[in-house]
């Protein structure tokens, strides 16, 4: 163990190679650049109110400036890299979703209230009673529009209109139309060609002399198009169309009516424990949680038992000295390790299928039945449990082969001598002396099984389905998975619901974390 | 040795074999099917384990050509497998090699420097490292897609957002390459820089060239796991032309349209590479990964 020069206060090491000292600057000058690109992401997330974001790399671009700044964090510059990924990709993610599981982040509640409102004020309504109908007449080799208004009580200046000539081709998005007496000279086409011209004309937007919009609005008219929300100085919205004033409703982050009724789209706003009171209240997210969690701990509990039971097993039978042929075997004892877990757990999918699957097949050869692997919901965790065995004994077969060979061989020199069997060896001596050091992988096991994400999704997707849920919820889904569909899946994207199941799971692997270390008596 | 020997040795001897060739079969079984069926015709047909009507329609898709039935149609390849596989590792040997970058220059420091709050960072990465990434997903989605509106090259459905991610997994490389660093003597690089060296220059000229073992089994265990992630690539990635192996396998399997026989060809084929690597390297990578890290 020894410090830096730096640190312990001796002069700095100057080289005499000019290479060597460029070098020094060029560092130098590559931390600044970061530096400023950083605070550059700072002002921009910034600038867009995801003050969030703007905190990460803030923090992240002061740091990376004292660290490489300060002579005497040395040490720290080798460390700094390392801690700033973990920092960035694992610690603020997590804070982030336990900062969600706070709000109603969903994908009715996505963009800020800011976008929202101007959502609202961007749609459209087509005004009734002051349509045009429209005629298209040619002049020659061009095309005009001849419109006359439907009411006689026309409130757009003039009730004769004629545009300007169509554009020959292309993308004509706005078009003048001039107040007239009468309609343009030239033959006024027929229903067909309008047809004919149809997907142009929509596209048009005509300009009256008073700059009103009008668009086309059926077969035969050209409407004026307004917006249909006004916003008032009080921060509420008054439709047009109707006059009913849409007031925020800052505590749920939705615009309602004057009868309470929501509009979406909505923007997040914190809602304190609400989530969180959801998963242990509401009977339809309760019922399935609870069915879920229970099976997550039965999943993971079996899952280590029956691995580790396979797994030390095997390593004793390999373990024994007059047995040949064990390099051999252990290669291939090790194979579902090698294969990446992707592949294999697809392959047990087609393998394990109802109707073609070679399981079924020979079980229907053999025995004369057909399991329902993927809709019986018994049948799909039995199915879960036996590919996860296959999956992972190798594992814990390597481990017990480990911690086996550190077992004296004389403690069953002297069994023999009294007699002992392989049972007795088994439960007397090799157990008891390999459980103190199995017990930390073995919680590590647990807590990796728990979050199997990967063989859920990849083999049955979590189904078959749990009949009344509110939520996507299967029969075998893990909290993980559960959690993931809640996010990602189906429709209504629950983010804050997601977040706050993820934050108790978080608690719970904190939990297993903790006591492993303890167990595990970790020296640093 | 001289072991107290029991009487029916031989029977038990036996007895073992058979176990462990029962137990041989059942592991090897799923994977010769598999190797079976992507020599089959069609993709529904059953038989026995060496295929009775033999073609290679599945793997001349799987490679990316399309393959002339009898009657004369044409099929083309459902999927760009070898893109995929391309994909994977692309992103696999980038983010292997930055891993790998990390790891080694932050486990020298935990391994030789005394500094504030080392044993704090060590636990803390300990227990940081048992968090599974799928659970933060809607963070790490909200944070790339933000970061995508400003940099395009690191937002949702690149490349480049998935290398990134991948980062936070170091954890675990540094206790391993930790403890390696430990069990090399200090000695040489103190006399390195008794000689005027710096703490930089004894690392990289001393010590790298001294731990190159060490360095190669991360480096093929972080392309092992990058290879194999599922959860960040099944959100991050969009397109069909950007998936990588892992989230693009599954489509063979889709619910309503199982094209087995194919499958099994791509199965083959970008399975097989990652299998042989491991097999021959298994000798280390089993210590490796013993050690700290949970699979399975």
């Amino acid at each position: 163990m020894f410090t830096t020069n730096a640190s312990r206060g001796l002069p700095r090491h100057r080289s005499r190679s000019i290479a060597e000292r460029y070098r020094r600057w060029v560092s130098r000058a590559l931390v600044a650049v970061l530096v400023v690109s950083l605070l550059w992401l700072v002002v921009a997330f910034h600038l867009r109110g995801q003050w969030m974001f703007a905190l990460l790399f803030l923090v992240l671009g002061a740091s990376l400036a004292v660290v490489f700044g300060k002579r005497d964090l040395m040490s720290h510059r080798y460390v700094f890299p390392a801690l700033a990924g973990m920092g960035v990709f694992v610690i603020f993610p997590l804070l982030y979703t336990v900062g969600i599981s706070f709000s109603n982040y969903s994908s009715s509640n996505l963009l800020g209230e800011e976008r929202v409102r101007a959502q609202f004020l961007e749609r459209t309504y087509q005004a009734e009673g002051s349509a045009f109908d429209f005629r298209l007449y040619r002049e020659g080799e061009r095309r005009r529009l001849y419109l006359e208004a439907q009411g006689e009580d026309a409130d757009i200046g003039t009730s004769r209109l004629v545009s300007e000539p169509l554009a020959d081709s292309g993308q004509q998005g706005a078009l003048a139309v001039h107040p007239t007496q009468s309609p343009p000279a030239g033959e006024a086409l027929g229903m067909r060609e309008v047809i004919a011209e149809r997907e142009r004309l929509q596209r048009l937007v005509l300009t009256t002399p008073d700059d009103v919009e009008l668009r086309m609005a059926g077969l035969r008219h050209f409407a004026p198009i307004l917006p249909r929300y006004t916003e008032n100085p009080d921060g509420s919205l008054t439709d047009r169309r109707d006059g009913t004033r849409l007031t925020p409703d800052h505590e749920h982050g939705f615009f309602v009516d004057g009868e309470g009724e929501r509009l979406t789209p909505g923007w997040p706003v914190a809602v304190g424990l609400d989530n969180y009171a959801r998963v242990l209240l509401d009977p339809d997210v309760r019922g399935p949680f609870l069915a879920i969690f229970v099976w997550t701990f039965v999943f993971a509990g079996l899952t280590v038992l029956f691995t580790l039971a396979v797994g030390f097993v095997l390593a004793s039978l390999l373990q024994w000295e007059q047995l040949r042929g064990k390099a051999v075997y252990r290669t291939l004892l090790i194979l579902p390790y090698a294969v990446p877990a992707f592949i294999s757990i697809l392959i047990f999918k087609g393998m394990f299928n109802q109707s073609y699957g070679e399981i079924n097949l020979i079980l229907e050869n053999v025995f004369g039945i057909r399991p329902d692997w993927f809709t019986d919901p018994a049948m799909a965790r039995t199915m879960l449990l036996i590919v996860n065995t296959w999956l992972g004994y190798p594992y814990m077969l390597l481990l017990c082969m480990g911690l086996l060979q550190s077992v004296p061989r004389d403690l069953y020199e002297a069994s023999a001598v009294d007699g002992g069997g392989p049972l007795t060896n088994m439960f007397r001596i090799t157990l008891p002396l390999i459980i103190k050091p199995l017990t930390p992988l073995l919680i590590a096991a647990f807590a990796f099984n728990f979050n199997n994400f990967v063989l859920i999704t990849l083999l049955t997707g979590g189904g078959p389905d749990i009949l009344g849920a509110s939520t996507p919820a299967g029969t075998t889904d893990l909290l993980v998975s559960y959690t993931y569909r809640i996010a990602f899946q189906d429709a209504g994207q629950d983010f804050g619901l997601a977040a706050a199941i993820a934050t108790l799971i978080f608690l719970l692997v904190m939990g297993l974390s903790l006591l492993n270390l303890r167990l595990s008596r970790v020296e640093v | 040795m001289a072991m107290v020997q029991p009487r029916s040795i031989r029977a038990r001897k036996l007895a073992a074999h058979l176990a462990l060739l029962g137990v041989v079969t059942l592991v090897a079984f799923p994977l010769l099917l598999v190797i079976s069926i992507s020599f089959r015709e069609g993709n529904f047909a059953t038989g026995s384990l060496i295929p009775e009507r033999f073609s290679l329609e599945h793997w001349s898709l799987a490679l990316g050509i399309p393959w002339e039935r009898p009657d004369g149609s044409m099929v083309q390849p459902p999927f760009p497998v070898l893109l995929w596989l391309w994909n994977s590792v692309k992103v696999a040997a980038v983010s292997s090699v930055l891993i790998l970058l990390l790891a080694t220059t932050s486990a020298y420091a935990f391994a030789r420097m005394r500094f504030r709050g080392k044993a704090g960072l060590l636990k803390g990465m300990l227990i940081f490292q048992m968090f599974p990434p799928v659970l933060s997903l809607v963070a790490l989605y909200a944070l790339f897609d933000r970061l995508g509106q400003l940099v395009p090259w690191l937002g949702i459905n690149s490349h480049g957002s998935l290398i990134l991610a991948s980062l936070g997994a170091v954890a675990l490389h540094i206790w391993t390459i930790k403890g390696y660093f430990e069990s090399i003597d200090g000695s040489l690089e103190e006399a390195a820089m008794m000689d005027g060296a710096s703490t930089w220059q004894a690392f990289r000229h001393i010590l790298l060239p001294l731990s190159v073992p060490i360095l190669m089994v991360v480096f093929i265990l972080a392309f092992i796991m990058s290879i194999m992630e599922y959860p960040m690539a099944s959100v991050l990635l969009l397109d069909e032309d950007k998936l990588t192996l892992a989230v693009g396998a599954q489509q063979y399997l889709a619910e309503h349209n199982q094209r087995w026989g194919d499958f099994a060809a791509a199965a083959v084929l970008s399975g097989l590479p990652i299998t042989l690597v491991f097999l021959l390297c298994q000798r280390w990578i089993v210590g490796g990964l013993t050690a700290g890290g949970v699979k399975g």
